[in-house]
């Protein structure tokens, strides 16, 4: 709640060596610089995501280096890469297996809409279908500038995230809902296509 | 008046104590005026590697690899006296000759039973 605090003043006291804060800036300033990513990559997005946790662009500057072996532990999902059919439930349930509050940035082309293999009989058309996605970068793969930016908005983003009153964050709400419907890997077609309560697309207007 | 000198024990029971239980406390309070918490099935599943376990964890092995173990274990240990026997081999009197005969009598003996049991019989034949 920055904006109780009058900046000149917080300026002012900063010159004296005090340094005033509230309880939702220095929560989401804690939660921002250290988003620890789910260590999985699904395709050669995966490979842009390994440089840009090494040591030429080192995402360990924005508190993002610690890559965890275990949805438990670990607070943004990278969906780097095709999600294929087959792949798409374990996905989703390692989302589910995330605590809150849990990111997701769809990387690449194929996360955000099934990319090249979009006509594919086998690719999810979009990991929106199934899990709320927080950014979605673009790219074929996209460069690890790329990731970084897209980490540097999830970083805005959180930084913004209320803590309390009726606009506060996800995962502070007891309503929504923190798990997703896993779907299963039918005949011909996951069951179900897309999650009905979370994937609602524009109707496209053809001019 | 100086303090007791075990004064320090109960200052140092007080911060281990104090040291995880403010954090645990810390959280409960977080849990209780900000964030709910939200259990789930899957949230709470064991496994987490994103594959749903088929089966049940208690399979049954074939003991088989187990006594093979057993029995290099054996030979392994008697290899190792055996060593610094034939070393001084030409230094050492009949007592300690007869005991390392005895010794290695008694492995050789057990060989010979667990050969006659089958255990170094790997596939499934059995020796009735």
């Amino acid at each position: 709640m920055s904006d109780q605090i009058d900046e000149g003043l917080r300026g002012e006291l900063q010159k004296q060596g005090i340094w005033v804060t509230s309880m939702q800036d220095l929560y989401n300033w804690g939660r921002k610089n250290s988003i620890w990513p789910l260590q999985f990559g699904l395709a050669c997005c995966a490979i842009e995501m390994i440089a840009t946790a090494a040591a030429k662009y080192d995402l360990a500057r924005f508190g993002g280096e610690v890559f965890r072996p275990s949805p438990r532990q670990a607070d943004l999902m990278i969906v780097a890469g095709t999600v294929t059919k087959k792949m798409a439930p374990q996905v989703v349930r390692l989302y589910n297996q995330m605590p809150d509050p849990k990111y997701v940035i769809a990387m690449g082309a194929c996360a955000i809409s099934g990319g090249p293999f979009k006509q594919g009989y086998n690719v999810l058309k979009g990991v929106d279908r199934f899990i709320p996605v927080d950014v979605y970068i673009p790219g074929c793969p996209p460069r690890p500038e790329a990731l970084l930016h897209a980490f540097m908005e999830l970083q805005n983003k959180i930084d913004g995230q209320k803590l309390t009153g009726a606009g506060k964050a996800d995962h502070l709400q007891e309503a929504k809902p923190s798990e997703f419907p896993v779907p299963a890997f039918g005949a011909h077609d996951l069951q179900p296509p897309a999650n009905p309560d979370l994937f609602r697309p524009e109707p496209l207007e053809r001019a | 008046m100086n303090p007791d000198p075990y004064f320090f024990l109960i200052i140092f029971c007080g911060v281990a104590l104090g040291f995880p239980l403010a954090p645990l406390a810390l959280a409960w309070m977080w849990r209780r005026f900000f964030q709910p918490p939200k259990p789930g099935v899957l949230k709470n599943a064991t496994y987490e590697c994103g594959i749903e376990s088929l089966g049940e964890a208690r399979v049954q092995f074939r003991s088989q690899y187990y006594l093979y173990c057993i029995i290099f274990l054996i030979f392994d240990v008697e290899a190792v006296f055996l060593i610094p026997f034939a070393v001084a081999f030409t230094g050492l009197p009949v007592g300690a000759f007869v005991a390392i005969l005895v010794f290695l009598l008694l492995l050789v003996e057990g060989l010979v039973w667990a050969w006659g049991k089958g255990c170094l019989d790997w596939a499934e034949v059995r020796r009735g």
